[in-house]
């Protein structure tokens, strides 16, 4: 397993927002989160990159226990967030931005082809390369939170909500290009409230409610899920 | 009110506001760089000054230079310049530094409320004003004279000298280099997504404290300058003098935008442009009261000063 997350329990104050959380991620996987709002999905992306420190459990990364690794050596490790609410610098340009996802790199040469890789992926960002992050729109910023996470060429690509507050059309382009990622070979750990898309997507996937996973299996395994249907994909 | 004495002096006000602005400017910077990371009036950054004046002046007494040696020839006194200059930035920025790693970090590490932050700020002020009091016995001392006092050039009443040229030569490019290395480098890029974001800045893998530890650097190497103009220009130091000149290099912070080094500059400069026109129409008794009603008077208007923006969001 590339990530395994052992029995975590993590609290914001006195509230405990995980009741001791186990999940794995295998090389080459794309793992799928969902769950309500509040059910504690971001605060496990949280735990994985070192933003808020566990009360307990072990989280082992690549074979190393880094439970205790702080966040920014994390991500020389091989981890990168595309966080919730995307996190894009608002006084950076797009391209300072991307720049900003390979900070831990020094390989210049290897970071423009990266560059070139992203710009790829996502035509959008080279056109607005001189403009500042902050006044891009919701869906140009979520897929320059996506291309700055995949400058620091992580092994494990955590997303958090790659989907909130898009339009369809982009929901769906979005996803098309987590599988491409995907096929490019990196693994992915996605967290979304669109269940359907996440889970036709998704290898393996687990459910969460109120700080506990409640049910895990195969992507579409869990789409044919009655009680998953009921809860997360409004059908009946 | 003078205005008859503010119009017949009028170049020469500009000249020495100028002068003193870009001292203010200096300071300012180090209050608005730790400000725009940390969120933090480094109250103790007037003492980081304070520090630098007597690093200056020790420095010239290793060149035999003291306030009743002869004027060295103008090659020694540039010389001897330079050699304060770094002298008092590396001082300077040492104990910015110290204070960092001895007072701030560990509350940090504790989760501390900002008032705690604040509160320690004022002791950490208090504490090294009071051992450079001791250690100094509470006596003014005298600055030798470098430059010469005729001004360089005198243009229909804009008489220059040479210590006045230097200042703001000298300062400008401090300003410039510090805007390109906040701007242009990786380690200004770190700093900035600091500013702007510390969670996700974590998330490219800033390492914060380095960044934290940097802008207290950063800071302290400008008051360190700062400290050797301060010093020629009033030709005595004192354990106190951090107290009065940081709060006016603070204001000039507010004024200019806390948070926004660019904003940093231009409030310095005002500031001492308005103290030396107001000191002119009002008499010098009345030179700190109009600086600081205009700092109020201008952030009823602009409560977030003239820039506003934060270092963060600063556009480049």
């Amino acid at each position: 397993m590339l990530l395994e997350i052992d029995n975590i329990t993590l609290l914001y104050g006195r509230i405990q927002a995980l009741h001791g959380v186990s999940l794995n991620v295998g090389q080459g996987e794309v793992v799928a989160l969902i769950g309500a709002n509040g059910a504690g999905k971001t605060t496990i992306m949280r735990a994985i990159s070192g933003i808020r420190p566990v009360a307990s459990g072990k989280i082992t990364f690549n074979g190393e226990d880094i439970t205790k690794v702080r966040a920014d050596l994390r991500v020389i490790r091989g981890i990168s967030q595309s966080p919730e609410g995307r996190g894009v610098f608002p006084g950076m340009t797009v391209q300072e931005n991307l720049d900003m996802g390979a900070y831990t790199r020094r390989d210049t040469k290897e970071i423009a082809a990266d560059l070139e890789r992203v710009y790829g992926l996502f035509p959008r960002l080279k056109e607005r390369r001189k403009q500042a992050g902050g006044t891009m729109s919701g869906g140009e910023q979520q897929m320059l939170a996506v291309g700055r996470a995949l400058m620091s060429r992580p092994k494990l690509l955590l997303l958090d909500e790659p989907s909130m507050g898009l339009a369809p059309l982009l929901i769906q382009q979005i996803f098309e290009i987590i599988t491409e990622i995907s096929k490019q070979g990196t693994t992915i750990l996605v967290v979304e409230q669109n269940a359907q898309q996440a889970l036709s997507r998704a290898d393996r996937a687990y459910v969460m409610e109120t700080g506990r996973i409640v049910k895990e299996g195969n992507g579409p395994a869990l789409l044919d899920d009655p009680a998953v249907r009921e809860a997360y994909l409004g059908a009946a | 009110m003078n205005i008859g004495e503010l119009l017949r002096s009028f170049p020469e006000l500009t000249v020495t506001g100028v002068t003193q602005g870009a001292i203010y400017a200096l300071v300012a910077l180090g209050y608005t760089l730790v400000y725009g990371v940390l969120r933090l009036i480094n109250f103790a950054h007037s003492e980081v000054f304070m520090v630098g004046t007597f690093a200056a002046l020790f420095t010239w007494g290793l060149f035999g230079l003291d306030s009743n040696t002869e004027r060295p020839s103008i090659g020694v006194a540039l010389l001897a310049i330079l050699a304060a200059i770094v002298v008092a930035a590396v001082t300077s920025a040492a104990v910015a530094l110290l204070i960092e790693v001895t007072a701030y970090r560990p509350l940090r590490h504790r989760n501390a409320p900002p008032l705690a932050f604040l509160i320690t700020a004022i002791g950490a002020s208090f504490v090294l004003m009071e051992v450079a009091g001791s250690l100094t016995v509470r006596r003014p001392f005298g600055v030798p004279a470098l430059l010469p006092s005729k001004p360089l050039f005198d243009i229909g009443g804009w008489a220059v000298t040479p210590t006045q040229v230097t200042t703001v030569v000298v300062a400008i490019a401090m300003l410039v280099g510090l805007d390109y290395f906040v701007q242009k480098t990786r380690a200004g890029r770190g700093i900035r997504a600091v500013a702007q974001d510390p969670n996700t800045a974590a998330l490219m893998g800033v390492n914060k404290s380095r960044v934290i530890a940097l802008v207290f650097i950063l800071g302290g190497l400008m008051a360190g300058v700062a400290a050797v103009f301060n010093d020629i220009k009033t030709g005595s130091t004192k354990f106190n003098v951090g107290f009065l000149l940081g709060l006016k290099a603070f204001s000039a912070a507010v004024l200019g935008g806390i948070g926004n080094l660019r904003g940093a500059a231009l409030g310095g400069l005002l500031l001492g442009l308005i103290e030396n026109y107001a000191s002119a129409l009002f008499g010098s008794n009345w030179r700190d009261f109009v600086a600081f009603v205009a700092l109020i008077a201008l952030l009823m208007f602009r409560p977030t000063g003239l820039l506003g923006e934060s270092l963060g969001r600063a556009r480049a």
